[in-house]
């Protein structure tokens, strides 16, 4: 049967043939950075047309429905608008720093591509600290979003920056607990051996309580991290215009909103990879004929359905609950989500000890 | 007691947090809820009462029933209208006062209805035209009656 591992295999064995090995590699390299760009795209011009359309449907509106076959055509057009548009730098601006910023804020969300499963031996590296590696890489987005908000010489900017800073500091946090509540209960950091560990069932199921506190810990902090409402407060456009994007047009304005719309991709398959079993079909424990009619599902199919499944969940976020202010925000993290992770960590522990997990 | 304080927090914030998600996805589920209106294909069903501009009654023998008596004019709070009178000779040799032009700027309208308040003999009344967009100001500028148009018989 076809699939993308023996793709990948027989492209790999193809190039290792050509050309000696070094060659081999460094074009690889270029495939799959080709292949990232290429996702990037598709899923930049996909999300934001899901976005739009949710949101209508939410608030009982219709969306864009204009610009080709029921509006499917509008982020295309939307982007050459971008494209064409001229990108200022603001005379005030660090000029290195404001340019640099956008890139560092993709550069950010390509490197979290890197662990990502998405299906059966097609990864780009199945690097054996994979959890640790993206919750490292992940914090590293406020560094663009510092880097943009304070080269911007701009007081909106400044305070987004910092707001933004802020929460993503503390949100880090248990967003962290909660997959280490998942590390613990797999005992591996690697990506390929979490999704292999969920052979016969997800993790949240199989984890039962601990887990779905887990979850839900893991999909509120991942949308502070990712800036969205209702957590918005880097961008807050009813009090800072557009927070640290503000200065931005044209192209690197589009960077700063593509990198968003790629987080929210990244953080929802890794959210699936870890609760949903990633590329792993629905298994229930013993039932051999079930589960081998579910393997006629592809993996990729699997993959996407769960992660767009998440990605709909924090839309569906967005567009009901109200924006939170700064210090609730904050006195949300600390004062709620800490504790319970750290309370959920502790009852994760005792489960996987004594094994009261399926 | 703190801690049943804090639990009953956490509740009551993830209920209610709950149903706002259910009447979301009770939406998104249900497109026949949607509002919007497809403005050019779908032309909005306008109400009997809707005011889209002032027109003046013309029946088959192009004969309207405006005496000229600026009753409209006088009523209108912003010079909308401004009438301009003229005298015809009656069969019998008399001098009698008759509308000769019925401006009517539509650019200084607010639709407030007075002047068909105001209008003793009936002769004006709202059309229920509805797109007024031009891409000159002075096409808003309207002769009300049709050229040729004389007063109707009986109408004093």
């Amino acid at each position: 049967m076809f699939s993308l591992e023996s793709l990948a295999h027989n492209i790999d064995l193809g190039l290792n043939n050509i050309f000696p090995p070094t060659v081999a590699l460094l074009s690889e390299m270029v495939i799959i950075g080709v292949g990232v760009i290429a996702l990037f795209a598709v899923l930049g011009l996909v999300l934001v047309f899901m976005e739009r359309k949710v949101s209508a449907y939410m608030q009982i509106r219709k969306g864009p429905n204009r610009v080709g076959y029921q509006g499917f055509a509008q982020t295309a057009a939307d982007t050459l608008k971008l494209v064409l548009k001229e990108g200022l730098t603001p005379d005030g601006a660090d000029k290195f720093l404001f340019n640099l910023a956008p890139f560092i804020v993709m550069i950010v969300a390509m490197l979290l591509m890197a662990p990502i499963a998405f299906t059966k031996g097609f990864q780009i590296w199945d690097i054996n600290i994979g959890v640790l590696y993206i919750s490292a890489i992940s914090s590293l987005s406020v560094i663009g979003i510092l880097m943009a908000g304070w080269a911007s010489n701009n007081k909106y900017s400044l305070i987004g920056a910092m707001r933004s800073g802020a929460q993503i500091v503390s949100y880090e946090l248990s967003a962290g607990l909660a997959i280490l509540a998942m590390v613990v209960l797999t005992g591996s950091l690697q990506i390929s051996e979490i999704v292999a560990s969920q052979q016969n069932g997800w993790w949240i199921f199989k984890g039962h309580i601990p887990a779905v506190i887990s979850f839900i810990i893991f999909i509120i902090a991942v949308t502070a991290e990712t800036n969205r409402a209702p957590f918005d407060m880097a961008e807050a456009e009813s009090e800072l215009t557009a927070g640290f994007h503000t200065e931005y047009s044209g192209m690197r304005f589009a960077f700063f909103f593509l990198a968003e719309y790629v987080n929210i991709f990244i953080v929802c398959a890794i959210g699936a990879t870890l609760y949903f079993g990633g590329w792993m079909p629905f298994h229930v424990g013993t039932w051999e004929a079930f589960n081998h009619v579910m393997d006629f599902i592809p993996g990729v199919v699997w993959f996407f359905g769960k992660t767009f499944g998440l990605i709909f969940l924090i839309m569906w976020f967005r567009w009901t609950f109200p924006r939170l202010r700064i210090d609730q925000l904050l006195n949300l993290e600390w004062t709620y989500l800490l504790p319970i992770s750290m309370f959920n960590l502790l009852l994760m522990t005792i489960i996987a000890i004594n094994g009261w997990y399926f | 007691m703190f801690i049943v304080d804090y639990i009953k927090d956490v509740y009551n914030g993830v209920t209610s947090l709950l149903k706002g998600m259910r009447l979301t996805g009770y939406y998104f589920v249900h497109p026949k809820e949607i509002i919007t209106q497809e403005y050019p294909e779908v032309k909005q069903v306008l109400p009997e009462r809707f005011k889209g501009e002032v027109v003046m009654r013309h029946n088959e023998n192009n004969e309207h029933r405006c005496t000229g008596c600026t009753a409209c004019e006088l009523a209108c709070p912003n010079a909308t209208i401004k009438i301009v009178t003229k005298f015809d000779i009656t069969p019998d040799g008399k001098k009698k006062k008759a509308l000769d032009v019925f401006v009517y700027h539509l650019e200084l309208c607010t639709m407030c209805n007075l002047c068909i308040v105001a209008c003793p003999t009936d002769a004006i009344k709202m059309a229920q035209t509805f797109e007024h967009s031009v891409y000159d100001r002075t096409e808003l500028t309207k002769v009300l009656n049709k050229p040729g148009s004389k007063l109707m018989d009986g109408v004093e």
